[in-house]
Order: structure tokens, then C-alpha cells, then sequence
């Protein structure tokens, strides 16, 4: 442990092809943070438990990208909003029609599809449904009216295709298909081929078509959603949450924990283990003394006693995991610290007169810096699994999504055993990478630190 | 040795009653009002028992006034109308858990149905034991012999693959790894059970076999992330001894590189490997809620979660001190080895 100079420390490192490769990783953490915090506002991850925040995306549903893979493709969750508007009035009557385009081309059948809307009317207009097919065939879906109104009222609605007038309506066009529709739910049969029960590709349009008399409604929301079996990058859980975003801000959270959590514990350490060693005698006794009560407490049942009793929130969570974590680097900084009291130059400051404070951040300190870091880069990835950990067993805070909590929910609705590997591996992949970028890091600074190590 | 001894010994023990002061101070409350609870309840339900009693009041409200007077009664005689945290209600709770007796469990009971929570915890213990003390002895095993493996062949494939295994794998998250292992074997590749409690009773002949079916996988797990740790830390240690001038001596006189590794290395490097084996050993007797809860394994780690999900404060005191005192006796066996092993450090210098 003799004092190496920045530079050298610096030039060795960037020698290290394993420090380099945690530098890499560790920059496009950040990177992924900032994309994070800047992209995703921070509504929609405390809105992370409001299942009403989620209602339109669909429920477990594998990543998109997996239709690269395979031969038949699952059909995609699509949440169309930008419906092509056109209206007309013809004397009296105002007629406002929504036309949804889609591009249908997998093999299997959607979930469902919803057309949820609101608008401002008064009177009561009459909203009705139907499909164009790309065989060219029309399939009238619903005609309905909707409440009375006698002054301006915003109404909203959900029309689900499992609406049994739908298949009522479907029933009545059975003429147009070649093969028995009665056992058959709505999707089934508009995306169906006609001549036998297999999806048919191509463009679909739905068209939404309001008739109303002497006032025009005035449309708030107009969204069609075709309920399909694949979702977005990481696709969904069984709380219909989308796992990209709560993988995206689980980084900047897990960066965080790790990183205070093992900072403070190393400057807690260090001082005290230096101020410990420098003063020895009594002073030392007592402090290791106590070190030893800290350093024998079985950490992860009183962590979990702790967040159970007192808080769960993840600052609190914080702290106490620096209770645990700064025993150990104070007994090493303790060691290190009485190697350097031997040395002239603090003799020599000691007999100046210096003040103890200066000698222990002026002389000791400063020598223990490069064995801080490595601690700072191993003592990171054990905070993130921890805080993992706990958060796996239900005791995170619930209010945000962080990648144990994503893992603990996974384990809740036998995510494993019903075989939703994009709900297990994303956040475990992440967690392991996380550790992985300040192990590397790690490993390289202490090689260089302690050369012994070296071959 | 005998004072080195004895100062070790009261530091455990001091920090037996620190640890236990703590969770009592921490759950106190709760436990309290559970306690209160209970004789509440226990009172309303001998009163209600006895038509006698309740016939011979006539009005609600002295009956109310009755049950008032017998609770505080039964309070005083327990002790509990004290606070919680007078110094005599807390000594005396530290010396009834010191006695191992944890008192009665509000939810959680054995197997057998008896909510004593000594009997609980030595129910679940052995089988922890079962399965993580194996774990850990295989562990330990193809550690050690990797770890001079790979020490005696610096740069070769070999220790390249084991240094680097032992950094990737040190950083997966054990029940993370265990999740995937169901996810693979017994959902993909319907090989081993999902859930690890075995499915049939314990007095069946069989029952042997099915629990080393159910262990399989857990085991499987553990060890697989595990051992490169292990192999890693014992390499690290023997490079740092096959460096030592003895060592270059042997291999002048011409002692096989083989038999200077596996004895002249490695038994130096016994003190702090011993040291890290003991502590294991103890770790593997708690460290594993996350892990028990994954594969739902009956030992202790599971129990403990199970009591922290009801909340039963009993289960949680009894399973926290019977940890530690685990996890202070190996520290204490481990301190004692290193001095055995290293003169050094037992006269304290």
C-alpha cells in the first residue's frame, strides 16, 4: 500500500480492459437514467399502482420484438388514438365519423377490442360501429343510442367486443360466413377469414359513426384498442403495467441506492476506523469494541425487523442499509491507519503540533483514497442486491418500481412457474449488470491498489 | 489463550444482549398491545363460557364494568400494566427469550400444530441444516479445490474461467437465480418439482427420497452460485502464499509443484479459510429467507418470512435470537480457529 500518484492510478487503470468495460457499462447506466428521467415524466411511475393508469394496455403480454423470432406472429396490443375525423351536416342531422386504420397481419386472433370514448352532447345521438374488412366485406358491429340528455352532459363509455349486441349483430351477418359463428366471440369473427376460422391479414377499418340532431357533440376522447398478445419493448405484466417503464426508472433508483448507500458507508468507515487507529489506546478499544457488537448483528433479519417496524420508505431504507455497510471498511481503514501513524511525516506533523483533525485529513486520509474507491465499487453491487432483496420479500417501498419490487410482484402471480420469462429475466439481467459495472470497476481499482494481487 | 478467550466470550455475549435489547425495543410495542389483546379475548371468552356468571348481572353495563376489573386484574398480575419499555418488563421479556422461551405463536404453528415457537423454529431448523449446511460443505469443497487449482496455474484457461465465473456470478442475486431454475426445470423442462416442500407426510417411507427430490434444485442453485466465490477467494489467498519465500525454497529443493500446492499452500492458507468456512456455515443457517421463500423450502427462512407477513411478533423474536446465537457461536469458533491457526493474533498485537 505504499502512495501512488493519481496519474499512475489512472494510466494503470485504463490499462485494465475489465475497469474499462465497467466504465462502459456503468456510462450507459447513466445514460439509460437520463433517458429515464427525462423521457418518462414522474407521473407515470407514481402512478406505478393505479391500475386505472394501465387499464388500456393489455395483460401479460410478451415483448414485441418476439415476432422477429417467430413464424406465427402474435398479434400486437395496438392503441390507436388519432382517428381520422370527418363531418357532415345534412340540415338537421350532424353526422361526425371516427375511422380507425389498422394494419392486421398476424396469425393468431386479438384478445379483444374496446372503443373507449367521451363526449360532450345534449339530445340523445346515436352511435353505431362497423368494420371494413380488407376482403372488402362491411360487418355492421353496434348500433346504440346514447343517454338522454337534456342540457350539455359529458358522457363516457367503454364498448368492449365481448358487448353480447355485437355478437348479436354478428349473428344476424352469418349469411357472409361459410362456417357456424355460435360458439365464436366477437374478434373471432370480424378478423376471421370467411371462408373457414382463421385470421384474415391486411387493413381493417373501424368506423365510429355519431348522428345527432341540432347541436353537434363534441368529442373528448376517441381511442380504439385492439387487445393483443404482444406489447411494447418489455411488454406487460399481469397488472397490465408496462415493464419498460418501470425497468427504465428501476436504473436511476438502483444507481442511487447503490451509490449513496455505499459512499456514505465508505466515509463513515474510513473516519472512523482512521480516527480509531490514529488515536489508539483506549479510545481504539472502545470504538472497535462497539465495531464488533455492529459487526455481529445478523444484517438481513434486523434490516427486514427494521423496515417492518419503523419505515419501508427507500430513504429510510437507505440509512439503515449504511448501518451495515461501513463496519467492515472501518476495520480495514483501522489497520491501514496504524501502518501510516508509524511513518516519519507524521511523527514529524505530530511534533509540529498539529491539530489531530488536520493529521488524520491532511496525512492519513489522503492515503487511504484509492483503497476508498475500490471499496465504494465493491460495495455497490451488494447495496443494489440487497435493496433488491428486501423489496423481493415485499418490504421495498411500494411507491416506487424498483427492479426487486418488479421481481417481487413477478413471484406474486407465479410469474416462474407460468412460464412469463420477460417478467422475470429484464429485472435480474439489470440487477446483475448493475453489479457487474462496479464489480469490473472495482476489481480494477484493487489490483492496483493492492499489487500482491497482481501476477 | 485464556484471556483471549475470555474477552471474546463477553464480547459475544454482549452482543447477544444488544442484539436482543434491540429487537425487543423494536417490536415492544406491537408486542404489547398483541399481549393486551389476547387477555382481553381470553377474559370475554371464559366470562361467555360460564352462563352462570353472565346470568347473575343485571344490566349490561355492570358486566362490562366486571370484565373491565378482571382484565386489569389479569393485566396486574402479568405485569403489563406497566409500559412496555419499563426496565423491568423488558429484563424480564430478555430473560424468558434467554431461556429459549418464546411463548406462544399468534398465527404460524408446527407441523404437528403446537404454536409454541421453540417448537416451531426446532421443527424447520434441521431441515435449513439439510439443506443449506449441504450446500455449503459442497460449496466449501469444490471452492477449495478449484481455488489451488487454479492458483497453482496463474493465467491458465482454467483459472481464467474461474475468476471470471466467480465475478459474474457473485453478482446475480441467488433467488433471482432460483427463480430462473423453475422457470427452466420444472416449468420448460418439467424435471424437478417447482415447490420445494415435500408432498408427503413424514412418517411415509418414502418421504426421504421425495425431500432429496424437492432438494435438488434449491441445492443445484446455491451451489451453482456459490462456489465461484469460493474458488475465487482460496486463489486469492494461495497467490498471495505461493509468492512467499518458503514456497520458492520447496521449489528449489524440487518438491512437486502438486504436492507444494494441495499441502505447503494450502495449509497456510487454512487460517483465514477456515475462518470464512465457519462463518459460512452459520450464514447458511439464516441467510437464506429470500431464497427459502423462493423454493418455498420448510425450513427457517421461510418461517421467518411467513412471520413477518402476519406479523407474528413472537415467531420473529424467537427466529432472530436463535440466528444470532448461531451466528455469534461461529464467530466465536471462527476466532478461536484463526488463533489456533495464527499465534499472531492472540496475543493481540
Amino acid at each position: 500500500m505504499s502512495s501512488i500518484s493519481p496519474q499512475e492510478i489512472k494510466q494503470e487503470f485504463l490499462k485494465s480492459k475489465t475497469g474499462i468495460t465497467g466504465i462502459i457499462i456503468l456510462s450507459s447506466l447513466i445514460i439509460i437514467s437520463v433517458i429515464a428521467i427525462i423521457t418518462i415524466p414522474i407521473e407515470t411511475f407514481q402512478e406505478w399502482n393505479n391500475p386505472e393508469k394501465w387499464i388500456s394496455y393489455p395483460k401479460v403480454a410478451t415483448p414485441v420484438w418476439v415476432n422477429l423470432f417467430m413464424i406465427e406472429k402474435i398479434p400486437e396490443h395496438k392503441i390507436l388514438d388519432s382517428p381520422n375525423i370527418q363531418t357532415n351536416s345534412n340540415g338537421e342531422v350532424f353526422l361526425t365519423s371516427h375511422q380507425f386504420g389498422v394494419n392486421f397481419d398476424y396469425d393468431d386472433f386479438p384478445n379483444d377490442f374496446i372503443y373507449i370514448f367521451s363526449s360532450e352532447y345534449s339530445g340523445s345521438p346515436i352511435l353505431e360501429m362497423s368494420v371494413i374488412r380488407p376482403d372488402g366485406m362491411k360487418l355492421e358491429l353496434i348500433s346504440t343510442s346514447l343517454p338522454h340528455a337534456n342540457s350539455e352532459i359529458i358522457h363516457s363509455e367503454r364498448i368492449f367486443s365481448t358487448d353480447s349486441s355485437i355478437k348479436k349483430n354478428l349473428l344476424l351477418q352469418s349469411e357472409k360466413f361459410l362456417f357456424n359463428l355460435d360458439n365464436l366471440s366477437s374478434e373471432d369473427i370480424v378478423f376471421s377469414k370467411s371462408e373457414s376460422n382463421k385470421p384474415l391479414k391486411g387493413n381493417y377499418i373501424f368506423s365510429i359513426d355519431t348522428f345527432s340532431i341540432n347541436s353537434q357533440p363534441q368529442s373528448l376522447e376517441s381511442e380504439f384498442i385492439i387487445g393483443g398478445k404482444a406489447f411494447g419493448i418489455m411488454g406487460t405484466d399481469e397488472l397490465r403495467r408496462d415493464l419498460a417503464i418501470g425497468l427504465l426508472w428501476g436504473t436511476p433508483l438502483a444507481l442511487f441506492i447503490g451509490l449513496v448507500v455505499s459512499i456514505a458507508s465508505v466515509v463513515m468507515g474510513l473516519l472512523y476506523g482512521v480516527y480509531a487507529g490514529f488515536k489508539g489506546k483506549k479510545t481504539d478499544e472502545t470504538l472497535m469494541r462497539f465495531n464488533d457488537v455492529l459487526y455481529a448483528l445478523p444484517a438481513l433479519p434486523f434490516l427486514i425487523i427494521l423496515s417492518v417496524t419503523i419505515s419501508n420508505s427507500i430513504f429510510v431504507m437507505v440509512g439503515f442499509l449504511m448501518i451495515f455497510g461501513w463496519v467492515g471498511i472501518a476495520k480495514v481503514a483501522r489497520s491501514m491507519s496504524l501502518q501510516i501513524k508509524t511513518r516519519g511525516y507524521v511523527d514529524a506533523a505530530n511534533m509540529m503540533g498539529q491539530k489531530d483533525s488536520k493529521i488524520v485529513l491532511k496525512h492519513i486520509l489522503p492515503q487511504l483514497l484509492p483503497y476508498a474507491f475500490a471499496s465504494v465499487a465493491i460495495s455497490v453491487p451488494a447495496a443494489i442486491t440487497t435493496e433488491a432483496g428486501l423489496s423481493f420479500l415485499g418490504l421495498g417501498d411500494p411507491s416506487f418500481p424498483t427492479w426487486g419490487q418488479i421481481l417481487h410482484d413477478a413471484n406474486t402471480f407465479g410469474a416462474s412457474s407460468r412460464g412469463l420469462w420477460w417478467w422475470i429475466m429484464p429485472p435480474g439481467v439489470m440487477v446483475a449488470i448493475t453489479g457487474l459495472a462496479f464489480v469490473f470497476i472495482g476489481n480494477a481499482l484493487d489490483a492496483i491498489v493492492n499489487p500482491k494481487l497482481k501476477r | 489463550m485464556k484471556r483471549y478467550v475470555i474477552t471474546r466470550m463477553a464480547t459475544m455475549f454482549g452482543v447477544l444482549m444488544i442484539t436482543l435489547l434491540i429487537t425487543v425495543l423494536l417490536v415492544g410495542s406491537n408486542m404489547d398491545t398483541i399481549l393486551k389483546q389476547g387477555i382481553v379475548f381470553q377474559v370475554r371468552a371464559e366470562v361467555t363460557e360460564n352462563p352462570s356468571i353472565v346470568e347473575s348481572f343485571s344490566s349490561v353495563d355492570e358486566f362490562e364494568a366486571f370484565i373491565q376489573k378482571k382484565i386489569e386484574q389479569r393485566n396486574k398480575i402479568l405485569g403489563l400494566d406497566e409500559p412496555w419499555f419499563s426496565p423491568q418488563r423488558v429484563g424480564f421479556t430478555m430473560y424468558k427469550i434467554l431461556l429459549l422461551d418464546f411463548g406462544h405463536a399468534t398465527f404460524l404453528t408446527s407441523d404437528e400444530g403446537s404454536s409454541n415457537v421453540k417448537d416451531i423454529i426446532f421443527e424447520k431448523l434441521p431441515r435449513t441444516i439439510l439443506l443449506f449446511t449441504t450446500a455449503t460443505i459442497i460449496i466449501s469443497i469444490i471452492g477449495i479445490f478449484l481455488g489451488a487449482l487454479s492458483a497453482s496455474r496463474i493465467g491458465s484457461i482454467v483459472d481464467r474461467i474461474t475468476s471470471s465465473f466467480a465475478i459474474i456470478s457473485s453478482s446475480f442475486p441467488v433467488w433471482w437465480i432460483g427463480m430462473l431454475m423453475i422457470f427452466l426445470f420444472s416449468f420448460t423442462w418439467q424435471i424437478f418439482p417447482a415447490r420445494a416442500t415435500p408432498d408427503i407426510s413424514s412418517s411415509d417411507p418414502a418421504y426421504i427420497g421425495s425431500l432429496l427430490y424437492h432438494m435438488a434444485l434449491p441445492l443445484i442453485t446455491i451451489v451453482m452460485i456459490g462456489f465461484g466465490a469460493w474458488a475465487y477467494l482460496v486463489r486469492n489467498f494461495m497467490v498471495g502464499i505461493m509468492q512467499e519465500d518458503f514456497i520458492m525454497a520447496k521449489k528449489t529443493i524440487g518438491i512437486k509443484q502438486k504436492k507444494i500446492t494441495y499441502t505447503h499452500a494450502l495449509k497456510n492458507a487454512a487460517p483465514p479459510i477456515v475462518t470464512i468456512l465457519a462463518l459460512s456455515l452459520s450464514g447458511s443457517l439464516g441467510g437464506a429467507i429470500i431464497t427459502e421463500a423462493v423454493f418455498d423450502w420448510p425450513g427457517m427462512g421461510r418461517l421467518y418470512f411467513e412471520a413477518i407477513t402476519v406479523m407474528d411478533l413472537p415467531v420473529i423474536i424467537g427466529a432472530t435470537y436463535i440466528l444470532t446465537v448461531f451466528f455469534l457461536i461461529s464467530i466465536f469458533i471462527a476466532d478461536l480457529l484463526y488463533g489456533y491457526f495464527d499465534p499472531r493474533v492472540r496475543t493481540g498485537t
